[in-house]
C-alpha cells in the first residue's frame, strides 16, 4: 500500500510526461495533460483514503511495510511504511499537491507536460520521504526532491528564478553533502541503514551532519538564506508546496533519525538547539512583519513557525512531539492556502507589493472571507488547529525550561502581528494604487481551489487530537531519549 | 613425424586470451574490407564488423567470468585469467560497443575502414593490458592501445586542434611511459624479477631502488588514469580529438589504467601498502581539487568534462588508497556508471556539434537543447546528476560505496575530502542542466537548433539511450552488480 503510494504519483508523471493523448480522447473527454495530472491526484487521494480508513492507529507496530532487498552487502533495502505521524505527513502531502496542482491547471502554465510532471514527481518523492524506514531510501527521495524543484523554479519561476535556484542548489546540496557523509558513518558503524534495526549512536559529529541537512531544509537560522528568493520567484503553486510540504520533510528526518538514533548528542546538544529554534522563531517573525510584499511576509512566516516546529521536536517530549506534527500539519494547511490566495490576488492586482494594494475587501466579499480566515488560522486565534499546536508545543518546551515557552509565547504576539498587518495591508485601509484591479471577487473556481484547504483546517481545529493524539501511539522517538535521560 | 613429437607445444588456454583475439579479428576485417568493400558500403560494413568485435568479446568475456573463479596465471606467468580482468573487459566491450554507435555517422570523408581498425585495435590492446601480470606485459599492453589511441587523436587530418592533441599526447603519453618503463627496470633491477608475484615474494622492502622504482610505475600509470599532478594532457586532448575518439578514450582508458594500477598495487607491492597508499590519497586529493576547480572556470563542454574526468580520477583513487576488497568491489562498480556518463555526455557533444557543423560545444551553445531534443537533453541531464553522485543514477551508490570502503579502512578525512570536491562540483555539473533547461537558445545568439526534426542519427541516439540506460539502471540495480564486482574482487584478496 505505501509502494503504491509512492508508485500512483511517479507513475503519473511518467504518463503525464511521455504519454500521448489521443486526439479522439481529447476531445470527447477534454482530458489534456493537466487534467491527466489531476486524475492522479484523485486516484492518489482515494489510495490515501482507503490506506487511512485501514489504519490502525492504536498499533505501535509499522503498517503497509513492504521491503525489498536491494543492495545487500552494505545492508541496504527498499524498506518502506507508516506510522501514525508519518501518515499524517503523507496526508499533508497528498492535499497540498492536489491543491497546487489544481490551481496550477486554472491558472494555466507553458510546457504543461513538464510542469505537472515534475510536480508529480516531486510529490512521489515526498511521500518517498515520509514513507522510509531505511536511511538509504530517505536520502534517495530526500535528494530526488531537488530534481523537480530545480527545474520547477528555474524554469516556470519569476525574473530572479535563476538567481534563486542557484542559491537554493548550493545551500541544500551544501546541507545534503554533510548528511551524505554522516550516513555513511551512521550506517558502515551500525552494518545496516535500516532506519527500525540500527541502533543508536553517540557520535554528536554524525548526527550535526544529519541536523545540518535538516536545518537548511527547514530553515533554521544561519542556513536561511535561499527561502525568499525560492519562495518569492517561483510560482505561486511551487512555493506552497515548498513552504507547506518540502519543509516538512527537515521534521520527518529530525523525528525519526535525529532524534531515535542520537540520543545521548541530543541530550547534550539540546539546549543549542532549542536556542536557534527559538531565535529563528524570533527572526523569521520579526522580518515577516517587514516585508514589503505579500509573498515576503508568507514566507518568512513559514519560516518562523518551522523554527516554532523545531522547538517542539527537540522538547522531546509527548507534548512538544505531538504538537510539532499537529502544527506541520496545519502550518503546511495555512501556508498553501496563503500562497494561493496571495497569487489570485496577484492575478488581479499584477502586484504583490503591500504599499499598491489595500482596500481589496471592498465588493469582494469572498475573498475577504477567506484571507481573514486563514489570517485568522496564521496568528493562531484560541480554537484554531494552529493554536492547539502551539499550545502543546510551548507546554513541551516548557518542561525543558520556561525560557524557550516564554519566547515562544512572544512568538505568537509577533504572528498576530504581521498576520494583522498583512490582513490590514491587503483588505481595508484606502483603496491602494494598484488595489482597484481588474475581476471583482473570487470566482467559484477560485473559491473551490482554497475553500477545501480552509475546511480541512476548521476540522482539525475541532478535532486536532485527531491527529495530535494519534502520531505516537508508541512513545518511538521519545524512547530512546528517555533511555538516557530519565 | 618423430621431430613433430618431440616438440611440445605449450597448452594455450584460448578462451582467456578469446576477448583480445575477438577485437583483433574485428581490426583485420575492417582493414580489409576498407580495401575490397566498395567505397559506398565501407562505413556501414565496417561499422558492422566493429560492432560485431565488440559484442564477441564481451560475450566471451562473459563466459570468462563464469569460468574464472580461481585465478590463473598463463604463459609463463605472464598473464592472468581472472574475473577483474573479465569484468572488466565485459564493461570494455559495452563501451566499444557505445562508442562504435557514436562514431559511425561522423563527418569523416576518408579512413573510415582505418578509424574502425585502430578502434578494435585500441580496446584490443586494452583488454590485454588488463590481464597483465608482469612489467613487461604491462608496458606492451600499455603501448599497444596507446599508439593506437595517438592516432586515432590525430585522425582528422585537416584539423589543426585535432593534430596537435595529437602531437601533445604523443609527447606526454610517451614521457608517461617512459616514467613507466624505467620505475619497471628499477623494480627488476632492485628484485631480478619481472612477475608480479615473484615481485611480491622477492622484495626487499626498504630498498631505495625498490621503491623508486613502485613511485615511477604509479606516476606513469597516473598518466593514464590521468590523475593530477600528471593531468596537463587531458583537457588538451580531450578537446582536440574527433569527439567520439574522447568519448571512447575517456571511459576506456581511464578504466583499465586504473584496474591495472590497482591490480600491480596489491599484488607486486602488498608490502609497502602503507607507504603507496598515502601517495594515492595524496594523488587522489590533488586530481578532486585540481579537477573540480579547474572545471569551475571552463565554458567548453568538453574541457569541462575533461577536468570533470580528472575529478572522478580522484573519487577512483580513494577506492585504491582504501586497500581492502570493498575497495576493489566499489571500484569496480564505480567504473560501470562512471564509463556509461562519460561515454554518454561526450556523445550528446557529439551530437551538438554535428547540429552546429562542427563548432565548438560551449554552455552557450547547449542553451535550450534540452527543449529542443528532449531525448538528448534528459540523457545529458542523467548524466551530470551521476557525475554529481545525485540518487536515481548510478553515480550516488559509486560515490557512496566508495565513501562507505575508504571509511572502513579508517580513511575518513578522504570521504571529508570527496564530500567537498563533490559540493563545489554541483556548481559545473548544474551550469550544464542550467544551461539545457534554463536558457531559451534564442538568447545565446548561437545559430538556433534546427528546429523540427534534426538530421536522424539513430545509432548516436541508440549510444545515448543506452548510456542512460546504464546510468540510471545502474541506481536500481546497484544489487547485482555489486555482486558481480564483489565476486570478481574476492579472487585478489
Amino acid at each position: 500500500m505505501t509502494t503504491a503510494l509512492i508508485l500512483i504519483p511517479l507513475v503519473g508523471a511518467l504518463l503525464v510526461w511521455l504519454a500521448p493523448i489521443p486526439e479522439v480522447v481529447r476531445r470527447w473527454f477534454g482530458l489534456d495533460t493537466g487534467l491527466l495530472a489531476f486524475v492522479v491526484m484523485c486516484g492518489l487521494i482515494g489510495a490515501f483514503a482507503g490506506a487511512a480508513y485501514g489504519f490502525d492507529f492504536a498499533s505501535e507496530e509499522i503498517q503497509y511495510e513492504t521491503q525489498w532487498s536491494w543492495f545487500d552487502d552494505l545492508g541496504i533495502s527498499f524498506h518502506v511504511g507508516l506510522f501514525g505521524f508519518s501518515l499524517w505527513l503523507i496526508g499533508l502531502t497528498i492535499v497540498v499537491g492536489t491543491a497546487a496542482i489544481a490551481y496550477g491547471i486554472w491558472a494555466g502554465r507553458e510546457r504543461p507536460r513538464a510542469y505537472y510532471g515534475l510536480m508529480l514527481f516531486l510529490v512521489g518523492s515526498l511521500v518517498g520521504v515520509f514513507s522510509s524506514q531505511d536511511l538509504l531510501v530517505f536520502y534517495a527521495f530526500f535528494e530526488a526532491m531537488l530534481i523537480p524543484i530545480y527545474v520547477l523554479v528555474g524554469v516556470w519561476g519569476g525574473p530572479g528564478r535563476v538567481k534563486a535556484t542557484i542559491t537554493f542548489v548550493i545551500y541544500t546540496m551544501a546541507g545534503s553533502l554533510l548528511m551524505l557523509a554522516a550516513v555513511v558513518a551512521f550506517g558502515v558503524t551500525q552494518g545496516t541503514f535500516d532506519l527500525l534495526d540500527a541502533g543508536t549512536s553517540d557520535n554528536t559529529l554524525v548526527m550535526l551532519g544529519f541536523l545540518a541537512a535538516f536545518a537548511v531544509k527547514a530553515p533554521l537560522l544561519p542556513f536561511h538564506g535561499w527561502l525568499r528568493s525560492a519562495y518569492t520567484e517561483s510560482t505561486h503553486e511551487v512555493a506552497a508546496l515548498l513552504s507547506g510540504v518540502v519543509s516538512k520533510a527537515a521534521v520527518y528526518g529530525m523525528i525519526w533519525i535525529v532524534l531515535r538514533h542520537f540520543p545521548e548528542p541530543v541530550a547534550d546538544l539540546r539546549g543549542f538547539v532549542l536556542v536557534v529554534a527559538s531565535l529563528t522563531l524570533v527572526y523569521g517573525s520579526v522580518l515577516a512583519f517587514r516585508q514589503p510584499d505579500a509573498r515576503g511576509v508568507i514566507a518568512y512566516s513559514s519560516m518562523g513557525q518551522m523554527g516554532l516546529i523545531t522547538l517542539g521536536v527537540f522538547a522531546a517530549n509527548d507534548l512538544g512531539l505531538d504538537g510539532a506534527v499537529l502544527h506541520s500539519v496545519s502550518h503546511g494547511l495555512v501556508s498553501a492556502a496563503l500562497f494561493l490566495l496571495a497569487a489570485m490576488i496577484e492575478r488581479r492586482t499584477g502586484t504583490g507589493e503591500l504599499a499598491a494594494l489595500g482596500g481589496m475587501a471592498r465588493g469582494r466579499p469572498a475573498l475577504a472571507t477567506l484571507v481573514m480566515v486563514v489570517g485568522m488560522f496564521t496568528l493562531a486565534v484560541p480554537g484554531s488547529s494552529n493554536f492547539a499546536g502551539e499550545f502543546a508545543i510551548l507546554a513541551g518546551a516548557f518542561d525543558r525550561g520556561w525560557g524557550y515557552a516564554a519566547v515562544g509565547a512572544l512568538a505568537i504576539v509577533l504572528a498576530a502581528l504581521y498576520a494583522l498587518r498583512l490582513i490590514s495591508a491587503l483588505l481595508h485601509r484606502e483603496r491602494g494604487s494598484a488595489g482597484r484591479g481588474d475581476g471583482g471577487d473570487l470566482s467559484w473556481s477560485e473559491i473551490g481551489l482554497v475553500a477545501p484547504l480552509v475546511a480541512l483546517l476548521v476540522a482539525l481545529s475541532v478535532w486536532p487530537a485527531g491527529i495530535s493524539g494519534n502520531s505516537f501511539p508508541g512513545d518511538r522517538p521519545q524512547e530512546t531519549i528517555e533511555a538516557v535521560e530519565p | 613425424m618423430i621431430v613433430a613429437a618431440t616438440i611440445s607445444t605449450p597448452k594455450v588456454d584460448w578462451l582467456a586470451l578469446s576477448p583480445v583475439l575477438a577485437l583483433l579479428v574485428a581490426s583485420c576485417l575492417c582493414l580489409l574490407s576498407s580495401v575490397l568493400v566498395p567505397r559506398a558500403a565501407v562505413r556501414g560494413v565496417v561499422g558492422l564488423y566493429a560492432i560485431a568485435g565488440f559484442v564477441a568479446s564481451g560475450v566471451l568475456a562473459g563466459a570468462l567470468y563464469e569460468r574464472s573463479p580461481e585465478a590463473k596465471l598463463l604463459i609463463a606467468e605472464s598473464m592472468t585469467r581472472d574475473r577483474i580482468a573479465a569484468l572488466t573487459q565485459i564493461i570494455l566491450a559495452v563501451v566499444g560497443v557505445a562508442a562504435t554507435l557514436v562514431a559511425l555517422n561522423d563527418r569523416r570523408s576518408s579512413n573510415v575502414g582505418e578509424f574502425f581498425a585502430l578502434l578494435t585495435v585500441a580496446a584490443a590492446g586494452m583488454a590485454f593490458f588488463v590481464t597483465a601480470e608482469n612489467l613487461m606485459t604491462l608496458f606492451l599492453g600499455l603501448e599497444w592501445f596507446s599508439i593506437a589511441l595517438y592516432i586515432l587523436t590525430a585522425m582528422e587530418m585537416n584539423r589543426r586542434r585535432s593534430l596537435e592533441a595529437g602531437l601533445k599526447y604523443l609527447i606526454v603519453g610517451s614521457f608517461g611511459s617512459a616514467i613507466l618503463l624505467f620505475g619497471c627496470a628499477l623494480t627488476y633491477g632492485a628484485t631480478g624479477e619481472l612477475g608480479f608475484n615473484a615481485i611480491r615474494i622477492a622484495t626487499g622492502a626498504d630498498d631505495p631502488l625498490f621503491v623508486t622504482g613502485l613511485a615511477m610505475i604509479l606516476a606513469g600509470l597516473a598518466f593514464k588514469v590521468s590523475a593530477a599532478p600528471f593531468h596537463m594532457w587531458t583537457p588538451d586532448v580531450y578537446e582536440g580529438a574527433p569527439t567520439s575518439v574522447t568519448a571512447f578514450m575517456s571511459a576506456a582508458t581511464k578504466l583499465v589504467a586504473i584496474v591495472v594500477t590497482y591490480r600491480v598495487l596489491v599484488v607486486a607491492f602488498p608490502e609497502q601498502a602503507e607507504i603507496w597508499s598515502v601517495a594515492v590519497a595524496i594523488l587522489a586529493c590533488a586530481s578532486l581539487a585540481i579537477g573540480n576547480i579547474a572545471a569551475l572556470a571552463q565554458r567548453n563542454v568538453k574541457r569541462m568534462l575533461a577536468y570533470s574526468s580528472v575529478s572522478h580520477a580522484g573519487f577512483l583513487l580513494i577506492a585504491v588508497a582504501a586497500n581492502s576488497e570493498k575497495g576493489l568491489s566499489s571500484l569496480l562498480f564505480y567504473l560501470i556508471p562512471y564509463a556509461a556518463g562519460s561515454l554518454g555526455a561526450f556523445a550528446v557533444v557529439a551530437a551538438r556539434e554535428r547540429e552546429l557543423g562542427g563548432r565548438e560545444v560551449t554552455l552557450d551553445s547547449l542553451a535550450g537543447l534540452g527543449w529542443e531534443r528532449p531525448v538528448h537533453g534528459v540523457a545529458m541531464w542523467a548524466f551530470m546528476l551521476s557525475f554529481a553522485g545525485l540518487p536515481l543514477t548510478g553515480g550516488f551508490f559509486a560515490k557512496f560505496y566508495v565513501f562507505s570502503a575508504a571509511f572502513d579502512a579508517g580513511m575518513w578525512w578522504l570521504v571529508v575530502v570527496g564530500a567537498v570536491a563533490t559540493a563545489v562540483s554541483l556548481y559545473y555539473y548544474f551550469a550544464i542542466v542550467r544551461s539545457l533547461y534554463l536558457r531559451s537558445s534564442a538568447a545565446s545568439g548561437e545559430v538556433a537548433v534546427a528546429g523540427g526534426s534534426p538530421p536522424a542519427d539513430e545509432p548516436l541516439t541508440a549510444a545515448i539511450l543506452l548510456c542512460a540506460v546504464v546510468t540510471i539502471g545502474s541506481f536500481f540495480a546497484v544489487g547485482p552488480l555489486v555482486d558481480l564486482a564483489t565476486k570478481a574482487a574476492s579472487g585478489l584478496f
